[in-house]
């Protein structure tokens, strides 16, 4: 077996009859991290949806294999409780749920698909209370609805909650960065990066050379127009902060 | 995409009323159909007294010049009235002495309800009148309850004991004349619950019935009366079930609820009669008419309901705010599912000076059901200060339900504040992937999503039933996304 966690293969998306991913291949390590850097519209997030399965995208080509399975044929629930995690561009509210219900309900469902035991509440409180502290969230937001009046930093923060609870084996952080104050932004990222280990990797997708020097990927690829246009080390981000995308052939 | 679907129906999309099993039990019928001499054979059997022998007959003989409401948006074949049993006991019910006198088999079925009836085994403290058919088979706390002068017993038991009471108030608040379903209710009522709360008692624990169609072919007509005197409080649970059966049951009750100066009842339904199969087969036709008066100054009824079952649900449960100061309170979820009708809201008659009255209410559509908010704030002109506020919120799962909010407002007094807000939403798709992206799978989303929509209403139950509540929506909205 390769070494390759995530495998994509010659991907090809469409939404609407419109092409937003054309022929992308990529495959990620166990323990790698990689940064996906590219203009708005490329299709990042397009790429994170179907990566965890949403509906209403049409894979017109190619083969998306996780850890030795076929990705594609599964629902997006099977691929969480695999170990797929996306922190959303946008995190969505749920209205009347709680936060801290929501992460339980969450955090049971990838419990009992590895066919633990539910956990203990007060395991469960004390768990969650250490990683809010860490994040620097206030018990009391745990007691609001999910994302409801959440300010955009909140969210995020909240996005990067959820992950250190459920310990995915592959995060995708889709822009995780944006919209977090300078002090918000170090706390989130460092706290990210020390969850990294040589069985987790993470795919991390950012406008920022900043987030990458806290969280030092292996490789930073270049997206523009829905495929990898280079890869290369961290120098690749630096090139874009500086200069954008335009000598990779956005023509923006 | 409709693979990924067909596997899901397959696999977890089944849906089995829990409690559409039947007992097997022998029973006592009234011969059926319906004319003068069923009405003397219920009050006969009940041994009841004369006046409400007559009671009964006065309702039978308008019944007959009655015309079934058509205004409502349900729509049903037209019942024929012959064709049911209008009275059904499980044999020896009458001569009960204590609930160690009834049918071990009914015990069990109340068990396997989840609603054990020996006292023992009730750790939550909640007293139980528990009706079979026509009947009241037990009734669990009395003597505890006798001791703070709280009567709780069966209709039947409180027309011998307390006829004072019955005459005083029965019909006080649902005349027998009210309406088509009332009036036949009036007429062949076979037995209910009676609640009666002395001046400044606080009910010392949670009361509820539990009511059970079993016998084939029957109707339920049962009455329930709660007077909650000067200054006093209860707390009251009603919860219903009933078996799978191709045809169609009618369930026409009437609860009457009268609160004195100061009291406050707090009612609570969860209503899960059998609600017909997959291809709108079957299921109970639930005609009820529930209403409480505010007779007294500071008065408070409050009414929380949530309506899984039935394949026909058509109730109103009502306040009349007579008393100044008064206040009424409706809170409701109503889901419907498959081929279920609802048309279901409240009326609030604000009478009395600075009445107040609240509605929530929750509507959950799928399936090709059909879900219909009606409601009525009448202010008279007489009403000073009054104020309601009314939210209305539906969701709907698929795009062959519907769902409607329907609000009547009658405000004669300019002093008075109406507020109305209505909302309209589909699930949203981007919740559900959010949902199923942290490895919950659909039913479970939309399980999750549905409750945070109804949590406002949730939240008004006692808590040993919104547990119940929040079990019964996820079984009830199974197999409701396509
Ligand atoms: N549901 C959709 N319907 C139509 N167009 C879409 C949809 N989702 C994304 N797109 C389009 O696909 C392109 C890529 O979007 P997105 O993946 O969000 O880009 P990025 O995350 O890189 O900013 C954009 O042109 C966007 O407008
Ligand atoms: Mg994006």
């Amino acid at each position: 077996m390769s070494n390759n966690f995530l495998n994509i293969k010659s991907l090809s998306v469409k939404v609407d009859d419109k092409l937003i991913i054309n022929n992308l291949s990529l495959s990620i390590g166990r323990g790698e991290v990689h940064a996906i850097m590219g203009p708005n519209g490329s299709g990042k997030s397009t790429l994170s949806n179907v990566l965890a399965g949403k509906d209403g995208y049409t894979i017109v080509n190619g083969a998306i294999d996780f850890s030795g399975e076929d990705l594609i044929s599964l629902e997006p629930n099977e691929r969480a409780n695999k170990g797929i995690f996306l922190a959303f561009q946008y995190p969505v509210e749920i209205p009347g749920v709680t936060n801290i219900n929501f992460i339980k309900t969450a955090l049971e469902s990838n419990r009992k698909y590895r066919g633990l035991e539910p956990i203990k509440p007060g395991e469960f409180l004390k768990l969650i209370k250490e990683k809010s502290k860490i994040l620097g969230i206030p018990e009391d937001r745990l007691k609001r609805q999910l994302n409801v009046g959440f300010s955009g930093g909140e969210k995020k923060r909240n996005e990067a909650l959820q992950l250190l609870m459920l310990e995915p084996s592959l995060a995708i952080l889709d822009e995780t960065d944006s919209g977090l104050d300078v002090d918000a932004f170090k706390i989130v990222a460092d706290t990210i990066n020390s969850t990294r280990n040589k069985d987790n990797s993470m795919l991390v997708i950012t406008h920022y050379q900043r987030l990458l020097e806290r969280i030092k990927p292996d490789i930073v690829h270049i997206f523009v127009d829905g495929s990898i246009v280079e890869s290369g080390g961290p120098e690749l981000a630096n090139e874009v902060e500086s200069d954008g995308y335009e000598r990779f052939g956005d023509a923006k | 995409m409709s693979d990924k679907q067909e596997k899901l129906s397959e696999e977890d999309f089944k849906d089995p009323y829990e409690f559409g099993f039947e007992t097997d039990i022998e029973s006592d019928f009234a011969p059926k159909g319906l004319n003068e001499d069923t009405v003397r054979f219920i009050s006969n059997k009940k041994n009841e007294p004369e006046w409400l022998l007559d009671w009964r007959l006065e309702a039978y003989k308008r019944w007959l010049v009655m015309k079934e409401p058509d205004w409502s948006s349900v729509r049903y074949p037209s019942i024929d009235y012959q064709d049911s049993y209008y009275y059904s006991a499980p044999k020896d019910s009458e001569k009960l002495e204590s609930l160690d006198d009834v049918d071990p088999k009914l015990l069990e079925t109340y068990n396997k309800l989840g609603i054990p009836l020996k006292e023992q085994e009730w750790l939550a403290g909640v007293a139980v009148d528990a009706v079979f058919d026509s009947v009241s088979v037990g009734t669990t706390f009395k003597e505890r309850l006798k001791e703070d002068g709280v009567i709780f017993c069966s209709f039947s038991e409180a027309v011998q004991d307390y006829p004072e009471l019955i005459k005083k108030y029965l019909g006080s608040v649902v005349p027998s004349t009210d309406n088509y379903f009332a009036t036949l209710n009036s007429a062949v009522f076979s037995d209910g619950s009676f609640v009666y709360i002395p001046p400044g008692v606080r009910c010392p624990m949670e009361l509820s019935t539990y009511f059970r169609i079993n016998a084939a072919g029957t109707g339920q007509f049962e009455r329930t009366l709660v007077i909650a005197d000067k200054d006093s409080y209860v707390s009251y649970l009603e919860g219903c079930t009933a078996p799978m059966r191709d045809e169609h049951q009618l369930h026409a009750a009437v609860v009457e609820l009268v609160a004195l100066e100061g009291a406050e009842i707090k009612y609570s339904t969860v209503q899960n009669w059998y609600p017909g199969n997959e291809e709108g087969v079957g299921g109970v036709y639930n005609f009820v008419t529930k209403r409480g008066d505010c007779r007294g100054d500071n008065s408070k009824i409050s009414w929380t309901q949530v309506e899984t079952g039935s394949a026909i649900t058509w109730k109103y449960p009502s306040c009349i705010l007579r008393g100044n100061n008064s206040s009424g309170e409706f809170y409701s979820i109503a889901v419907s599912n498959n081929y279920q009708q609802v048309d279901s809201g409240t009326k609030m008659i604000h009478l009395g000076n600075n009445t107040s009255s609240r509605i929530i209410s929750k509507g959950i559509s799928t399936g090709k059901s059909s879900n219909t908010y009606r409601g009525l704030v009448s202010i008279h002109p007489k009403s000073k200060g009054s104020r309601n506020f009314t939210q209305c919120d539906s969701l709907l799962l698929t795009n062959q339900c519907s769902a409607s909010t329907i609000p009547y407002i009658e405000s004669k007094n300019s002093e008075s504040i109406v507020e109305h807000e209505a909302t309209s939403s589909k699930i949203s798709e981007e919740q559900l992937f959010y949902c199923q992206q942290r490895g919950l799978n659909e039913e479970e989303a939309v399980s999750l999503i549905v409750n945070g929509f109804c949590k406002d209403v949730l939240q008004k139950l006692p808590m040993e039933f919104a547990v119940e509540a929040q079990k019964l929506l996820s079984v009830s909205l199974e197999g409701s996304i396509g």
